[in-house]
């Protein structure tokens, strides 16, 4: 079990508004969420850091299907137009990166996603996208965008809905009332 | 008033209440056989309830989809017959009809036994009958003005006790051949009226105001209900006149019983029409509420338990306009008697499942669950109706022989009619000062 | 003039209907904190008693400046039924007989949002179902509530931070409110309630989740022991796919500001005039 280490992201608060023009004491959701935990992305066991093997590999840009390893990983995201090294980066493993080159760690995944999915982002980055838990007006716990959508299979499996409720029935209680 | 006034007025009202259980206590086989039946019901009642004191009110068939059922249906239909009861006294006055006068004490007892009944009915549906008193300032809190079921707790109240007042006051001065303190009486009697149309609008509002269910919140339900009062509350009576009639002395002209058997059959026009009016306008307009009317009539898909009784409730009302609106008819005494037994049966259906089942079915985010009453809850209303005709009985016996002079507190001798009856003077009986 | 009697009479039946009000059991309504302690206390005492553990009742009052809201994406919610049976775990609803705060209505995408044609009682293997859209309802703490309306004996009211509260020990089961209120968001306790022993959740609020007796009416209240506390309701943090959002309308920087400002949103029976802090949204 993953610890709960605190990946420590301060969101800038210029994303959020201004706070409340009255000056009144209004509980603001901004107030003591800059520093807000969100659990490390969710890397299968022994994964990461990738440099371990790819440190030495020269990097092939081929466009192709991988044999050699990686194999369990079924890529169904835009697959027609994308491949690995489109937000992989090549030259180092242990990093993704946006459309401008620029470099990015696995715990700002989100920055990638946000290019194409822009509008998802911003309501990510409000709250309005995805699970939260903790505090309405303190400290609230995230998720990256990849502890919910597997980046590389991101649509979600059907669930097993909990039971449904039991329609109302005439005998409560059975050995007390005679039909 | 003086000490010595205060002790000789208890004293003469405790020889009325010594006499009044001798009037009780002394009967005939029928009687007791009457009040042996009605006991059984009681006792059975009492057990069923009981029973659903100690469970709660999962032994009846209302669930959170259908919350409220036969028990708050009963109520709506009595407070009809409350209301109407003292009506009655409206044609004494247009008409200064005398016939009328005469009879209008045993509405306003019937119309106490009706409250009695109302009263029981809310006691044995709420869930907490040991919190009645929460409703009372200024031990409990009244949610008045905001609550129209506050405004239903004060006028029902008042109106009972007004009736209560009225018809004690003047026995116990007949039982002493004195007439009624008219100061007293005129007043409450004439408050008694505009009360009659109150407490049935008012329980009327209860519904009405309701915008959660479509098919409550319809401006004609206050005049429906009205109308169908008007017919239910004197078909008892009529029929309790006629037995009174029989058993007594007691002296009822046709002519009454046949006015009141008219003015029914325009009450129960009225009644018709307005529920006409209601059916044009939700099959017309055709839109989504027209769901609750159609499942009184038609059913919904698979759910049809209370078509039979709708069709029920209309033949029986046709059938009692068509009977009553016939002066032939009225006159004679099989279709009069009839008449008042469609009557009652087919108010009581439409009035009491008729209104608070399909206003409730389907509920607010619609679903049906098929609500009718348990074994409990009939044996609970039936107990119930057992204690009203019970208190009617009992006071029914007290009131005949007293208002016809023939149980008095003093001996008299020769032909002696109860002054308070001698004069047949507005507005019920009275003795000229 | 009145004689010595009546005046007797009258004097007494005062006293005693004054020191009734006085020692009697009286509504939690607006208690002053010093008798709300007390009465609470009390609970505590009596649920130790009942339940053989601590229930700790809670007595958190509104935050001035705060007026909660509730919004639900029903673009996204899959119809899994989680935030149900977390609320019912938190609040401790009966489990025998069942009572569901929350239910969950299947619809079609093509008739829309049409509760003449909607079934809480899917039970498929998966969902969300093909074609299919789901609508969590409970109670929307309405801003004009038809509910406290109505109420005969003053047992529930609207509070200042918005949650529609019941006071148990008042309640006297008459269901008006239940008649009343047009999204069927309260529910009946038809016999005793019951939860079992190790399933109790000891952290209350005496206007909340505290343990309930038979014949009282209760509903959600926005689990007031949780977000008098500042945490959100225990059907928010549950929701797999995030769905659910709750805040301080009255706060610009809120997510439930950002939704109403950013999406499309929508109330139930608007025409109703009931005002519902409970919003519906579509975030795609």
């Amino acid at each position: 079990m993953p610890s709960h280490l605190l990946a420590l992201l301060f969101l800038l608060l210029s994303e959020w508004g201004l706070p409340a023009a009255d000056g009144n004491k209004v509980p603001s959701a901004s107030a003591a969420s800059e520093r807000v935990e969100v659990p490390p992305p969710p890397f299968s066991d022994g994964i990461f850091p990738c440099s371990n093997c790819h440190a030495g590999m020269p990097a092939d840009r081929t466009r192709r299907e991988l044999t050699a390893m990686h194999t369990d990983i079924v890529l169904k995201h835009d697959e027609t137009h994308r491949w690995c090294l489109d937000c992989h980066d090549a030259e180092n493993r242990d990093f993704l990166h946006l459309a401008s080159g620029e470099r990015v760690p696995f715990e700002e995944s989100y920055r990638v996603c946000g290019q194409c999915h822009g509008e998802k982002y911003r309501d990510w980055r409000a709250g309005v996208h995805g699970r939260r838990t903790g505090n309405w007006n303190g400290a609230k716990s995230y998720l990256l965008c990849a502890h919910c959508h597997n980046p590389h299979q991101p649509r979600f499996r059907a669930l097993a809905p909990k039971p449904a409720p039991q329609a109302p029935k005439r005998d409560m209680h059975p050995t007390k009332e005679r039909p | 008033m003086q000490p010595d006034d205060a002790v000789n007025s208890f004293r003469l009202f405790s020889g009325f209440t010594r006499g009044s259980v001798k009037l009780i206590l002394r009967g005939n086989r029928a009687y007791w056989m009457w009040l042996a039946f009605l006991g059984a019901l009681i006792v059975s009642g009492a057990l069923a309830y009981s029973a659903q004191v100690r469970f709660g009110l999962g032994l009846t068939a209302m669930r959170d989809q259908v919350s409220w059922g036969f028990y708050i249906g009963n109520f709506t239909f009595l407070v009809g017959v409350a209301a109407a009861a003292v009506v009655l006294v409206i044609p004494a006055y247009i008409y200064n009809w005398k016939p009328i006068r005469e009879i209008v004490i045993y509405g306003e007892l019937l119309a106490i036994s009706a409250i009695t009944m109302c009263l029981m009915f809310v006691l044995v549906d709420i869930g907490r009958p040991d919190r009645f008193w929460h409703l009372i300032p200024p031990f409990g809190f009244l949610n008045f003005p905001r609550s129209v079921l506050a405004w239903d707790v004060l006028v029902l109240n008042l109106y009972f006790v007004v009736n209560l007042v009225v018809a004690t006051h003047i026995l116990y001065r007949a039982f002493h051949g004195k007439h009624y303190i008219k100061k007293l009486v005129v007043p409450l009697v004439m408050l008694s009226v505009p009360m009659a149309v109150a407490i049935h609008t008012v329980t009327a509002f209860l519904y009405n105001g309701l915008a959660a269910r479509p098919y409550w919140n319809s401006s004609i339900l206050a005049p429906q209900f009205l109308a169908s009062a008007f017919c239910s509350g004197p078909a008892i009576l009529l029929v309790v006149l006629q037995l009174l009639r029989r058993f007594t002395r007691f002296e009822i002209q046709d002519a009454a019983i046949r006015k009141i058997a008219e003015l029914m059959a325009y009450a129960m026009f009225l009644n018709l029409f307005l529920h006409g009016a209601e059916a044009f306008k939700e099959f017309y307009s055709n839109t989504q509420h027209l769901l609750f009317t159609r499942y009184w009539y038609f059913g919904v898909g698979k759910h049809h338990t209370l078509v039979p009784y709708a069709w029920s409730a209309v033949a029986l009302n046709l059938a009692s306009f068509a009977l009553f609106i016939s002066p032939r008819a009225r006159r004679n005494v099989i279709a009069l008697n009839l008449g008042c037994l469609a009557t009652y049966a087919g108010v009581y259906i439409e009035k009491g499942m008729g209104l608070i089942i399909p206003g409730l079915t389907p509920d607010t985010l619609g679903e049906i669950y098929e609500y009718y009453p348990t074994l409990t809850e009939l044996r609970v209303a039936a107990g119930i109706f057992a204690m009203g005709f019970l208190l009617f009985t009992l006071m029914l016996k007290v009131a005949a022989p007293i208002s016809l002079g023939e149980f008095l507190g003093r001996k008299e001798t020769g032909t002696f009619k109860s002054p308070a009856f001698a004069e047949r003077e507005l507005p019920v009986m009275s003795l000229n000062e | 003039m009145v004689s010595r009697r009546l005046f007797t009479k009258t004097a007494t039946g005062a006293a005693a209907g004054m020191i009734l009000t006085a020692c009697g059991p009286k509504r939690l309504y607006e208690a002053p904190k010093d008798q709300l302690k007390a009465r609470i206390a009390e609970m505590e005492r009596k649920y130790k008693a009942q339940h053989g553990r601590e229930i700790q009742v809670s007595d958190a009052g509104p935050t001035p400046g705060v007026h909660f809201a509730y919004a639900l994406d029903i673009s996204r919610c899959i119809g899994c039924r989680r935030c149900v049976y977390a609320c019912v775990a938190e609040n401790n609803q009966s489990r025998e007989p069942q009572i569901h705060w929350i239910r969950v209505f299947a619809m079609e995408k093509e008739k829309g949002v049409d509760f003449s044609h909607a079934d809480p009682y899917y039970n498929p293997a998966e969902v969300p179902e093909e074609g299919h859209f789901y609508i969590p309802v409970g109670c929307q703490q309405c801003e004009n509530p038809p509910c406290t309306k109505v109420c005969p004996t003053g047992a529930t009211w609207a509070e200042k931070d918005g949650i529609v509260v019941i006071d148990y020990d008042w309640c006297i089961g008459c269901r008006y409110c239940m008649a009343a209120c047009p999204y069927g968001a309260r529910h009946f306790n038809w016999t005793q309630p019951s939860v079992p022993e190790n399933e109790i959740n000891p952290n209350t609020h005496y206007l909340g989740n505290r343990p309930r007796p038979k014949g009282v009416v209760e509903k959600c209240t926005f689990c007031i022991q949780r977000t008098r506390n500042g945490r959100y309701p225990a059907c928010v943090e549950v929701c797999p796919v995030g769905a659910r959002k709750f805040g301080n309308v009255l706060d610009a920087d809120s997510e439930i500001r950002y939704i109403i400002e950013h999406k499309r949103v929508l109330v139930l029976k608007e025409e109703l005039n009931t005002v519902p802090r409970f919003f519906y949204f579509y975030a795609t």
